[in-house]
């Protein structure tokens, strides 16, 4: 040994104590402090080990740290690691602190990144921290989102709120809430049973995921978990067949919407206008070129853009429409097959000056705020955007019918179609009428565009994903029959939605299309013909 | 039969201007060194016969539309058929030539696990079944098609319409994987024809030269058909069709058996046309595709069997100079010409030239203008 | 002709092109250009996705043409549209090869378009390049795949699901064509292979540009409450997926509950949506934008000058073109010409390097190297890159999932020079 040896290892020793001198503090910090600990992370994993943490340590700044990860504005300066986030003034704060930092230049922050592992741990932590949160919608959502986070050690929180919930509808989400929870936890089977019994009340499919995915409990558990499922499963099979008719109601408003202009141009006028599809793109455009102004110069009115947008593609389509009429369909009057090969070489020139003008790929139309997401209706799942074409759909063409048995210009429309001859005799100026009609139809087309715009991509093929079909509604309506337009429309998404289930999206829809075909041979007038001199017309 | 024949100058102009000019193109490629300037290259070739194959539709498609007034935007779905027949007997020829080497088989089907051949892909190995079958399948459908529609006066408009319908709901079926034709990547990689090999400029050029024979007898045989007591009872049909009703005849008869003819000359012109271009795919199906076929011959000028083939056969020239030269214009050239001609040209070409005094004799090739 | 008329209309680049090439040494004026060919759809239906290709490729060239071009010559792109019309992609192929004397083409995007010119670029012997991810089942001479096969994406990304997110549970979407059904084929056999049960593997196709996506998406969430951790892998294809989205962010269906991975997603896709509610659905390429190497940054500055457009996304299938052309251009300098049969000799074992920091190495099956990287969908429209593979993957042409493939291998190195070389009977099928 001697002296060397003891060289040695002073000098290890050493080198040990100052290779550990700095790790334990900035370890024991993390450990005690969950900010720290949130700093300190490094991969997904621990940042989500360390939000559950946070979540449930009490810190006073927990709150502000969960939301600023979730919406993305919690950085890390370059310089300390210290954890920033941004306010909604664009001011820099103290994560740990909650009070402004001066002087921190936007380019020395990274911003921490999460994944769905980490989402998830800030969903959970979320639902935790807002449970006593004043708003009752809040509250809701929160209990929710404990519901979805099964975490046991959120039962003594979730009960000390039931206590004190007075709102029974959130006392029912936390009492779900907690019964999720228990089934998590280890307690004993009568609390599970009765968590169980509790869950099934829910009777919808976050219930019935949750009954399923119970493992290894004991058996009455289980037993009370499968009987729950199969209640839950006879009650939502009812609900789902109701849910497939609503979808082919709301198929049926599209249809409707794409056709309704047609029923006026082809069904009133007998002109068979191809570039109809394109009519309907001009008004989805229209929406895009709203909805990028509206970004850049006034982004509060958001959410209003599709009220400015009716107007305007109704005009753009209907001055579309006047011009059509004007140079092309009047020189056609009676040749209805010229008229459909004129108007399809209009529609591949309108298609085309579109993506010259707009570029070849789709254009970002978004969904104002009213329009996302979905509402629940005696327990079916509409979705917002669905529900507002509906009565979007019904308002267009109850106002159109409106427009032809209320007003002149719908008397002067159908006095010109019934007899063109004796109309002008009568001193309509029929040329300027049929304009009108044109533009009408055109202009509806318009508005349609605005609300497809919200479903379907804007881009220059956008019209002929429809053409087909509205012909087709027309045609099996009944030409020249606004009832028969939407009794089609609305017969036809709802079979096709009711086939679509057993057939596959691909065999429902050829079906439809040869039910279709074949239903012209045996009535080759649609639905609801008209009767009369008009029909030789 | 001679006398109907050379009744129309116009179509003995444009068979011998085909016959001719495909001749001529055949011995620029074969007889002429590469370095001649009159050489025709292979690409030239191919082009030539992928514009005669739908001139044969076109013609198909005036039959119908010039001669009976009855606009089909379905013609695809005959054109169509026929290149699948065509394209089936391509694939059970490749045999164990496959990538997998399979016996029987055709590729997409090995490796989407079909264990064996569906029975619809039975017979196609042999030439005449396969040759019946363009000619058939498209008469059939034809028939069926036509007969409920025309028996329940499905007229017009209404009758386009469903047309489209129908094309449109087979590509839509041939499109699925599960019918066993391919899908969207439908029938490709062919290797020979009749003993012959499709990679092989002779056989280019014999199929360039099939498909001019297969235009001028198309003209002959629609001539023969129009001039014929038949043809005049068809044309009363398009012109009033009440009328010929009233007078004892059944219109829809002769609707039917013109319908049938045409989709089977259209099965044939499809037929012709995928050993050429080497591929066959449901977008042959597309209600656009048949659309455009119409155009070709509402330019060449509706009703002039003549006018129809001139159409195709220009139009898709222009479309090929179009694309290469000015793509992004294409497609306002191409909707520009429709609109020109449904409002100034109602004849097409062919009336523009017949207007000129000097061209044609004072009997006309034009047939009555068209209601 | 068509190469003058599309830089003219891609303004003033071309002037400052001829002053740099005039100006660079390499090039003598009297050494006659070298040709490629670039075959992109510019009108129809898959213009959409095919006319940034067609950019990227000009943007390529002129910038080689800047580094004095290759073996002294001058590129210069020949530039046709085939206009989204399967036929015309042969016949233009035809063209490109047999008037315009290219060396070297690139384009296409779909599968349909590459099997239709298959055949003319064996028979007429020239090279294709091909840039996106595709169904695999292929290996030609005369093609070099710089896309994705299945085992380049589809199957790194179900091991991510299954290893990091615990996915038991599978709902294969997509549309009916050749690449998700292969795609879906060879992850069911992978899947059951790893023990999922049958029941839990939900498969469902639907036409192109579907878009009333309300009955589906419905099934997936019911497909989802089996108790199990469900994903949805998506071969969904281009216009059908705007739909889809919006469908999914409406009906509430949420990244943290059952996540969406896609194969067909990219930055230009996701341009076209509000990507808010789809915010950490992933998916699953060999390139992401975001992706931060300095390879990358420069690529993207000189794209952003080129297009004149500072906000037009890159994507894979534009890496992939990056990587062939540069293969391209070192196998020419390797093999000292540009005659396609040398360069097709020379072109395996080029290594050059990728946007994402490692090398792209072109193999014997004429399939290259690539990383796989999955990202998950940010709220600005760009992917986070959260997991990739440890080094590169080399592209299986052939898959081992498939009953009639996996015995199948491709070399194109002598001796064996085949692409369907079965290793059970011995022998090369399918060469006429």
């Amino acid at each position: 040994m001697g002296v060397l040896l003891r060289l040695v290892l002073c000098l290890a020793l050493l080198i040990f104590a100052a290779f550990i001198q700095a790790p334990p503090t900035r370890a024991q910090q993390a450990a005690e402090d969950p900010v720290a600990a949130i700093a300190a992370a490094s991969g997904f994993d621990e940042l989500a080990r360390a939000i559950d943490r946070l979540a449930v340590s009490g810190h006073p700044q927990a709150l502000a740290i969960v939301e600023a990860l979730r919406a993305g504005t919690l950085g890390q300066r370059a310089a300390d690691r210290a954890l920033l986030w941004r306010d909604a003034e664009g001011r820099f704060r103290d994560a740990a602190t909650g009070e402004v930092v001066e002087g921190v230049s936007p380019r020395d922050v990274r911003p921490i990144r999460v994944n769905n592992r980490v989402r998830r741990s800030l969903d959970a932590a979320l639902g935790a921290l807002q449970l006593a949160s004043p708003d009752p919608r809040v509250r809701l959502s929160a209990a929710e989102r404990v519901f979805r986070a099964r975490d046991p050690e959120a039962i003594p929180v979730l009960e000390a709120q039931i206590a004190r919930e007075t709102d029974p509808r959130i006392r029912r989400a936390m009492e779900w809430a907690r019964a999720a929870a228990l089934l998590a936890s280890d307690r004993d089977v009568a609390a599970k049973v009765e968590a169980v019994a509790t869950i099934r009340t829910r009777y919808d499919l976050d219930a019935r995921g949750l009954l399923a995915s119970l493992r290894d409990e004991p058996p009455e558990v289980m037993e009370a978990a499968s009987a729950a499922i199969r209640a839950i499963d006879r009650h939502l099979a009812l609900v789902h067949a109701a849910q497939d008719v609503v979808f082919g109601l709301s198929l049926g408003s599209v249809l409707l919407l794409a056709a309704i202009g047609l029923a006026i141009t082809f069904g009133v006028m007998g002109v068979i206008n191809m570039a109809h599809g394109e009519m309907v793109m001009l008004g989805a455009y229209t929406t895009f070129v709203v909805q990028d102004w509206i970004r850049d110069n006034a982004p509060h009115l958001f959410d209003h853009s599709l009220f400015i947008a009716l107007p305007l593609a109704f005009v753009v389509a209907a001055l579309a429409g006047v011009l059509i009429e004007r140079t092309i369909i009047r020189f056609l009057y009676g040749r209805p097959l010229e008229t459909l090969l004129a108007t399809f070489g209009l529609s591949l020139m309108l298609q085309q000056a579109v993506r010259v003008i707009f570029g070849p790929n789709n254009r970002e139309v978004g969904n104002p705020s009213w329009m996302s997401g979905s509402i629940e209706l005696f327990e079916l799942m509409l979705t917002r955007n669905r529900v507002a074409i509906i009565v979007f759909g019904f308002a267009v063409f109850f106002a159109l019918l409106l427009v032809i048995r209320r007003t002149r210009l719908g008397l002067e429309m159908r006095a010109v179609t019934q007899n063109r001859r004796m109309a002008g005799s009568m001193g309509i100026r029929v040329p300027w009428i049929d304009s009108l009609t044109f533009a009408l139809g055109s202009g509806v087309a318009g508005l349609a565009g605005v609300a497809l715009s919200q479903i379907d991509n804007v881009s220059p093929n956008l019209g002929q994903g429809y053409i087909i079909d509205s012909f087709m509604v027309v045609v099996f309506g009944g030409v020249g029959n606004l009832w028969g337009t939407l009794v089609a429309a609305y017969t036809l998404g709802i079979v096709n939605k009711l086939l679509e289930p057993f057939a596959g999206a691909v065999l429902g829809k050829i079906a439809v299309l040869v039910l279709l075909v074949l239903f012209i041979q045996v009535k080759p007038r649609g639905l609801f013909p008209l009767k009369g001199r008009a029909v030789e017309a | 039969m001679l006398r109907a024949l050379i009744g129309d100058r116009a179509v003995v102009m444009v068979a011998a201007l085909v016959l001719a000019g495909a001749i001529g193109v055949a011995f620029a490629n074969q007889s002429l060194p590469p370095t001649h300037e009159l050489h025709a290259s292979v690409f030239a070739v191919g082009l030539i016969g992928k514009y005669l194959c739908f001139a044969l539709l076109a013609l198909a498609i005036d039959l119908v539309w010039g001669y009976a007034g009855i606009l089909s935007l379905g013609h695809g779905v005959f054109w169509g058929l026929g290149g699948y027949a065509m394209g089936m007997h391509l694939m059970r020829l490749i045999g164990p030539r496959g990538v997998y080497g399979h016996p029987v088989l055709p590729d997409f089907m090995v490796f989407l696990n079909w264990t064996e051949l569906p029975w619809y892909w039975r017979g196609f190995d042999q030439a005449w079944f396969a040759l019946l079958m363009v000619v058939l399948v498209p008469s059939v459908l034809a028939f069926v098609f036509g007969w409920l529609a025309f028996r329940s006066r499905v007229t017009g408009v209404y009758l386009s319409i469903i047309t489209q319908a129908l094309t449109y709901a087979t590509m839509l079926a041939f499109f699925r994987n599960d019918m066993g034709f391919g899908g969207n990547n439908g029938l490709t990689d062919f290797r020979e024809l009749f003993g012959f090999s499709l990679r092989d400029d002779g056989t280019r050029v014999g199929l360039m030269l099939a498909s001019a024979v297969a235009v001028v007898l198309g003209l002959i045989l629609c001539r023969l058909i129009v001039a014929s007591r038949f043809g005049k009872v068809l044309i009363a049909v398009r012109d009033a069709e009440s009328r010929v009703r009233f007078l004892g005849y059944r219109p829809e008869a002769y609707k039917l058996a013109a319908l049938v003819v045409s989709a089977a000359l259209a099965g044939i012109a499809g037929a012709l046309y995928v050993p050429q271009v080497g591929i066959i795919n449901p977008s042959e199906f597309a209600p656009t595709f048949s659309i455009e076929a119409v155009i070709w011959v509402a330019v060449g000028g509706r009703g002039t069997l003549a006018g129809a083939v001139l159409g195709a056969v220009l139009v898709n020239a222009l479309k090929s100079w179009f694309t290469t030269a000015m793509p992004d214009l294409w497609l306002f050239a191409l909707g520009g010409l429709f609109i020109l001609v449904t409002l100034l040209m109602p004849k097409g070409v062919l009336g523009l030239v017949s207007a000129l005094p000097t061209a044609f004799s004072r009997r006309g090739v034009i047939a009555e203008r068209p209601a | 002709m068509t190469t003058l008329s599309r830089r003219s209309l891609l303004a003033g680049t071309a002037g400052a092109i001829a002053a740099t090439t005039l100006a660079a040494p390499y090039v003598r004026a009297q050494a006659a250009p070298i040709r490629i060919g670039v075959l992109h759809s510019l009108s129809g239906t898959m213009a959409i996705s095919e006319t940034t290709l067609r950019d990227v490729m000009l943007m390529l060239v002129e910038e080689q043409n800047k580094k004095g071009g290759v073996l002294g010559r001058r590129i210069e792109p020949v530039v046709v549209d085939p206009a989204s019309n399967w036929p015309l992609f042969a016949e233009r192929a035809r063209e490109l090869i047999s008037v315009h004397r290219v060396s070297a083409v690139f384009g296409c995007w779909t599968s349909v378009s590459r099997k239709s010119v298959l055949p003319v670029f064996e028979e007429l012997n020239n090279i294709l390049f091909y840039p996106v991810q595709y169904e695999g089942e292929e290996s030609s001479r005369n093609i070099f795949y710089t896309g994705a096969a299945p085992n380049q994406q589809a199957i790194p990304a179900v091991d991510y699901l299954m290893n990091e997110e615990k996915v038991q549970r599978w709902a294969l979407l997509g549309t009916d064509y050749v690449y998700p059904r292969t795609t879906n084929r060879i992850l069911d056999a992978y899947l059951k292979s790893k023990g999922v049960a049958a029941e839990d593997i939900f498969v469902n196709y639907t036409p192109f540009g579907h878009s009333d996506w309300q009955s589906i998406v419905a099934q997936v969430k019911r497909f989802g409450s089996a108790g199990k951790k469900t994903a949805v892998v998506s071969t969904i294809n281009g216009d059908a997926n705007v739909p889809f989205y919006k469908e999914l962010a409406n009906q509430g269906i949420k990244a943290t509950d059952i996540p969406v991975v896609a194969f067909s997603v990219g930055e230009e896709e996701l341009a076209g949506i509000d990507t808010g509610p789809l915010v950490g659905h992933l998916a699953a390429w060999n390139y992401f934008m975001s992706v931060d190497t300095p390879e990358n940054k420069a690529f993207i500055d000189t794209w952003h000058k080129f297009i004149r457009n500072p906000r037009r996304p890159t994507n894979d299938p534009m890496e992939a073109h990056y990587i062939g052309f540069n293969m391209w251009v070192q196998a020419v300098q390797k093999a000292g010409t540009p005659d396609p049969d040398p360069v097709i000799d020379a072109m395996i074992g080029v290594a050059v390097p990728n946007l994402t920091g490692s090398i792209a190495a072109m193999m014997p099956n004429h399939h290259i190297t690539k990383p796989v990287l999955i990202g998950e969908i940010q709220a600005d429209g760009q992917f986070n890159v959260v997991w990739q593979t440890k080094g590169t993957v080399v592209g299986d042409e052939w898959s081992d999932y498939l009953e009639g493939s996996k015995d199948l291998i491709a070399d194109w190195r002598p001796p064996m020079r085949c692409g369907n070389f079965n290793v059970r009977t011995g022998r090369c099928g399918g060469q006429s």
